[in-house]
């Protein structure tokens, strides 16, 4: 699913330069899920970037579902990003002054879906979630774990196959973070691949395998996966 | 995606209405200094009769003293002599032809509840309504047979019908002016040129007129005129000197339906001056000009210096009232910084923000329009207070309200440009984790 080989990113200023990640190497099989944990600093977030296709890299190779992604401009890299991922934020991330199904409408208007098309993913995803009854409802209006509900319900309605999560219960407490974790579990389940960043050990060891990153680097890829999902075969990186 | 940015740009409104309104009064005050000064410079720029205005020619010969031109920049009288629009006249060598000038005379009512008032008005030939083609409610205009046969005739234009005859068909009816009963032949629909074209040498935006009368019968009855009268010399004494004098009082107007008719009546023209010249008048170089409408106002300067001098000064103030825009919206759209960037994690590419936030100013642009179209309206009002002569020129007509609706989003568009592309730049991932 998702295929990173010695992947470099440098930040140059003109004094100095910063490698964030190097010979950064990681392989996601389709259907996984993943915890990415580290040090503050030891460039999680900077693979997740790159990872959802927010950020360029400066070296190495990256393939998502197949597709090198290397030679891509920004309306090619755009389309991906929206057919292909779902994000979900520490800090939730939803619009304020709309309400939760403009919300959760925002991607899928980006996709180019119809009116009738948009509408039936949000009620379902939105139902999923357990809000299908606050669709009218503005962000303000809920607790902390419900609007990270909301952030997941947009995430899943367009069907991504990778769901990247960036410390999603970091601004929950620990009953709304568990109600948090057991929805990402249960999307999982049903097959869409997870790659979460935490330093929240309780969290990764919930996650399949955890892969742990150090000054840019992978240092420590994980057991071998046991999947919860019988995934489409994909050849592991050599 | 247009009807959904459209949206959000609405939404985005009500927002920040404090930074909604400075935007919005700002685009507004600026499009209403602009509109304002530009709209009276459009309603007397323009062409008012386009259908024909290069068709219609106005003649010009110069009579002038040998020692000194007529006009500062060595241009001919604005006006010919009588004797002059006579003999043109009577060659009767163009396709229609009219020698007119200004006249005010008393109207003594039937009506006895009318009060006597003094009447401006034109004297002209039969072909000045085909010329300039004022609508007819009642009747029509006299006949070249009318003008041949010096005929007490009359033409009212409706508002003198109103007053004499209380708007009645009063063709037929006598109206006695100056102590001679004419009779009217025809009465004017509401007839209101923005500025009196055809006679700019009394002022473009002089009081309309009353009354046409022939002017065979003008001369007959020895009526002077109430416009301009210039000579360069003494004329001699009595009525019969004065009319072969070479003061220049008339107005003649040609109407020349192609380009080889302008140019055999130009022939036919400086013929005709050479002859004069021959005769012993004339002494100045030949110089004969037949301006069509929009070249006779250039040279009238029917635009007034100051009229452009203010629209002028009115974009500079809408120019400035963009930049404090663009520091407006360059502060909105930063401050949104957040949801463009989780826009673009959930799909939105780099030309999608930029299509968003230009809508976002354009939405910005058309509400500035609109306050400043009232507050163009509340200008004019004010124009039209302080001068009453502006009162048909300061006025908004369809094209200047197109105009200022059009260009507000313009300009609001271009003052959106540099935010909006600041905007598309956001750092996605920058963003997403300082929410």
């Amino acid at each position: 699913m998702l295929a990173m080989k010695h992947l470099q990113k440098v930040y140059r200023t003109h004094l100095i330069e910063t490698h964030a990640l190097r010979d950064f190497s990681i392989h996601v099989r389709e259907g996984e899920f993943v915890a990415v944990t580290g040090p503050s600093g030891s460039g999680k977030t900077t693979f997740l970037n790159i990872a959802g296709l927010l950020e360029e890299f400066t070296g190495g190779e990256y393939k998502l579902d197949g597709v090198d992604v290397g030679g891509m401009n920004d309306a090619e890299r755009s389309r991906l990003r929206n057919e292909k991922i779902g994000f979900i934020f520490q800090g939730f991330n939803l619009i304020p002054d709309l309400n939760l199904f403009d919300n959760v409408d925002v991607p899928l208007r980006y996709r180019g879906f119809n009116a009738a098309e948009r509408k039936r993913r949000i009620e379902e995803s939105l139902g999923r979630v357990g809000l299908a009854s606050r669709m009218k409802h503005y962000p303000s209006e809920l607790s902390g774990g419900q609007q990270q509900r909301v952030a997941i319900a947009r995430a899943l309605a367009g069907s991504p196959r990778l769901l990247l999560a960036d410390e999603p219960t970091g601004n929950l407490d620990s009953l709304m973070a568990r109600g948090v974790m057991e929805l990402m579990e249960e999307i999982n389940r049903q097959g869409t691949t997870i790659v979460m960043v935490t330093h929240d050990p309780e969290l990764a060891v919930r996650a399949q395998r955890n892969v742990h990153v150090m000054d840019g680097q992978v240092t420590d890829l994980g057991e071998e996966p046991r999947l919860r999902v019988p995934a489409s075969p994909e050849p592991m990186p050599a | 995606m247009f009807a959904y940015y459209l949206q959000l740009g609405l939404r985005s409104l009500r927002r920040n209405p404090v930074l909604t309104a400075l935007m919005v009064l700002g685009i507004a005050l600026g499009i209403a200094a602009s509109m304002t000064s530009l709209t009276v410079f459009h309603m007397m720029g323009s062409d008012p009769i386009p259908w024909k205005s290069s068709k219609l020619h106005y003649v010009q010969m110069d009579n002038w003293d040998p020692n000194q031109p007529y006009g500062d920049d060595g241009s001919p009288p604005d006006q010919i002599t009588y004797r002059d629009a006579v003999a043109l006249m009577q060659a009767g060598k163009a396709d229609k032809q009219t020698a007119m000038f200004k006249l005010a005379l008393p109207i003594q009512p039937a009506n006895p509840q009318v009060k006597p008032f003094m009447a401006l008005g034109r004297v002209a030939s039969a072909d000045f309504f085909g010329m300039f083609e004022p609508p007819f409610r009642y009747g029509g205009p006299w006949g070249r047979d009318q003008d041949a046969a010096h005929a007490r005739v009359l033409v009212l234009t409706s508002d003198t019908n109103e007053k004499l005859f209380g708007g009645q068909d009063s063709v037929g009816k006598t109206v006695r002016m100056d102590g001679v009963d004419y009779s009217v032949v025809g009465v004017l629909d509401k007839w209101k040129p923005r500025f009196k074209f055809y006679d700019l040498t009394n002022g473009a935006l002089s009081a309309a007129d009353e009354f046409f009368m022939p002017f065979t019968t003008a001369i007959d009855l020895r009526q002077r005129a109430s416009g301009n009268n210039s000579c360069w010399k003494f004329p001699g004494e009595g009525w019969d000197a004065y009319l072969q004098s070479d003061c220049v009082w008339i107005q003649m107007w040609v109407q020349l339906d192609s380009p080889a008719r302008l140019a055999e009546y130009k022939s036919f023209l400086d013929s005709y001056v050479n002859e004069q010249k021959r005769l012993g008048r004339f002494p100045r170089p030949l110089d004969n000009r037949l301006p069509n409408v929009t070249q006779w106002m250039q040279a009238q300067r029917v635009v007034p210096r100051d009229v452009e001098v203010q629209t002028w000064l009115g974009f500079a103030f809408l120019t400035v009232c963009l930049v404090n825009t663009i520091g407006l919206l360059l502060a909105k759209f930063m401050r949104k910084s957040g949801e463009i960037g989780l826009r673009r994690a959930l799909g939105a590419s780099r030309s999608e923000v930029f299509r968003q936030f230009l809508i976002e100013s354009g939405v910005v642009g058309l509400s500035g329009g609109l306050v400043g179209l009232l507050l163009t309206g509340l200008g004019l009002i004010a124009v039209r207070a302080l001068y009453a002569d502006y009162k048909n020129v300061a006025q908004l007509d369809w094209t200047m309200v197109l105009t200022t609706l059009v260009l507000a989003i313009v300009a609001a568009l271009l003052a959106g440009l540099y935010p909006t592309w600041r905007a598309c730049r956001v750092q996605p991932a920058s963003q997403l984790k300082t929410q």
